[in-house]
């Protein structure tokens, strides 16, 4: 019983990150059809504004929230100054663009920082743990589960109540139309990014939680499980970027749990072994739209 | 109140429109017909901003409506109800409309438009609350032409609204047409359905191979051109290139 629900546990908190992070990606994509490679790099900006203001006296929530805003900032100035500009041209280009600015990005942190991992301050709350059950579990991961939930029923309510946010929903399914009714495309694209960029933060807060550290390179991992989460959901649905991201955490855990000793270092080829599976069986992702 | 003049436009190196000049006078129901790939869509694009014109003027009230995006120029007053209808199917009835209230959205008016329109689609009202997906075609065709009014346009623009109804149905949304008409609402109406169009219109233009080819009272159309002609031409359009 217990075993289970360390599963389950797992499962959720892994899968809540996944989901995050799958969801900031496939807003962007759903109105530009850009998958958006610089992505990751907004959880590295969010790592490096915590670790800028590690000497600082502020509280660790205040410095959260530097980083929330710096990952929020950095996505909406990347849409102005680098994709607005080439948005009409080509999906073709927007793509390079992306890659452009990742690599801007990481070499922008390796110079002016440095190209070893530097220290990003938690609070004490990330290290400390609780028995429930005779299991011990870490506060951290709780929090991530908690603060995920939260994320997507906040996001849920601001796309199912607010006029912008049924705007960004439609969107997401006919750009074109959208605008024939007089919602400016500008406007639905700063906001996708916006959200994309705060979902990164947040995501950036537990992922970096989890070594306490950040390095340039770090959004590259979260980069990939975002993009073959989104893929394994289903890429036209904002619902299959979340449900991507808890299938995966699923077939990550349970390849972590299950595998013998001896394949363990193997679990990656495992884990996209069944997610070439999955696209086999449906190739347009587990949730299709419409 | 629009008023085309010499419109040139086209997908690329693919010239649609040229040279088409038409006028839809306040309050008045005319009609662009013609066969599949006359350019009678492409005409109704290139109002709305999604193309844009390489020459001639489009002008609503006098003002210049080319260069603007599709967004600017639904807040000068045209609403499109696209070939296709082009509803949200994720979203509720309900948020359609709300959508097509955005370029004058507050919650009050929304409430005094919506039961307008609920009052014009009683279908509609029942299901406010049903994602749009699960409304039928005809359901779906009076929702796009209820979400293009709530913007409360000075021209409504209709993209062949009886295109794939059933027989029944395509009597009823002429009805509906001809009831906006007596309303006093200014309505550019596309549609291969000539007869039936032309027993309700004010005024009829013929579009074929991007040009105006005839243009006159319903009277004049039917004495003047054979109708049968105009799916022929139609024809001969599709076979050119």
């Amino acid at each position: 019983m217990s075993d289970l629900f360390r599963f389950a546990f797992d499962v959720a908190n892994l899968g809540s990150l996944y989901a995050l992070m799958a969801l900031g990606l496939v807003l962007v994509y759903g109105i530009l059809r850009l998958v958006n490679f610089a992505y990751g790099e907004l959880i590295m900006i969010a790592g490096y504004t915590l670790y800028l203001l590690n000497k600082s006296p502020l509280p660790w929530l205040v410095m959260a929230l530097c980083a929330l805003i710096a990952a929020t900032l950095a996505s909406v100035a990347t849409e102005r100054i680098a994709f607005r500009p080439v948005r009409e041209k080509s999906l073709t280009a927007m793509l390079i663009t992306s890659f452009a600015v990742s690599t801007l990005f990481q070499n922008a942190a390796l110079l002016f920082i440095s190209p070893r991992a530097r220290v990003v301050p938690l609070p004490d709350l990330f290290s400390q743990s609780v028995t429930i059950a005779g299991e011990l579990y870490q506060l951290r991961d709780i929090l991530g589960i908690v603060v995920a939930v939260a994320m997507l029923v906040l996001f849920t309510t601001l796309l199912n109540r607010t006029v912008l946010g049924i705007a960004l929903r439609a969107a997401a399914d006919n750009f074109r139309m959208t605008r024939m009714l007089g919602v400016p495309a500008n406007l639905v694209i700063s906001t996708a990014f916006a959200i994309s960029g705060f979902l990164a933060g947040v995501v950036a807060l537990f992922w970096l939680g989890r070594t306490a550290s950040v390095t340039p390179t770090i959004g590259l991992e979260p980069l990939i499980v975002a993009f073959v989460a989104v893929v394994v959901g289903g890429i036209n649905s904002l619902l299959g970027a979340v449900v991507g991201g808890y299938v995966l955490a699923l077939m990550t855990v349970g390849i972590n749990s299950f595998l013998p000793q001896a394949l363990v270092d193997y679990r990656q080829a495992f884990t996209f072994a069944l997610v070439i599976l999955i696209l086999l069986v449906r190739p347009e992702g587990l949730v299709r739209a419409r | 109140m629009l008023t085309l003049d010499g419109v040139h436009a086209g997908y690329g190196p693919i010239a649609a429109l040229r040279g088409v000049s038409l006028e839809v006078g306040e309050g008045r129901l005319v009609a662009l017909l013609g066969a599949n790939g006359a350019g009678k869509s492409t005409t109704l694009l290139t109002v709305m901003g999604v193309l844009k014109p390489s020459r001639g003027t489009i002008r609503l009230a006098g003002e210049s409506l080319v260069g603007l995006a599709p967004e600017a120029i639904v807040r000068k007053g045209v609403a499109m109800v696209p070939e296709n209808r082009e509803i949200f199917p994720a979203l509720t009835v309900e948020q359609n409309l709300r959508l097509g209230a955005f370029v004058r959205y507050d919650r009050v008016r929304f409430r005094h438009d919506l039961d307008e329109m609920v009052a014009l689609f009683p279908v509609l009202g029942e299901r406010l609350t049903q994602p749009a997906g699960t409304l039928s075609g005809g359901q779906q065709q009076q929702l796009a032409i209820a979400r293009a009014l709530m913007s409360r346009p000075r021209i409504l623009m209709l993209d062949e609204p009886s295109l794939g109804l059933a027989p029944r149905l395509v009597e009823q949304v002429f009805a509906l047409i001809a009831r906006l008409r007596a309303e006093g609402r200014t309505i550019l109406l596309v549609e291969q359905n000539v007869t039936r169009t032309l027993d309700i219109v004010d005024y009829a233009y013929l579009m074929n191979m991007g040009e105006i080819e005839a243009a006159g009272t319903p009277e004049d159309i039917r004495r003047r051109v054979d109708v049968a002609s105009v799916y022929l031409g139609g024809q001969r359009a599709e076979a050119a290139p």
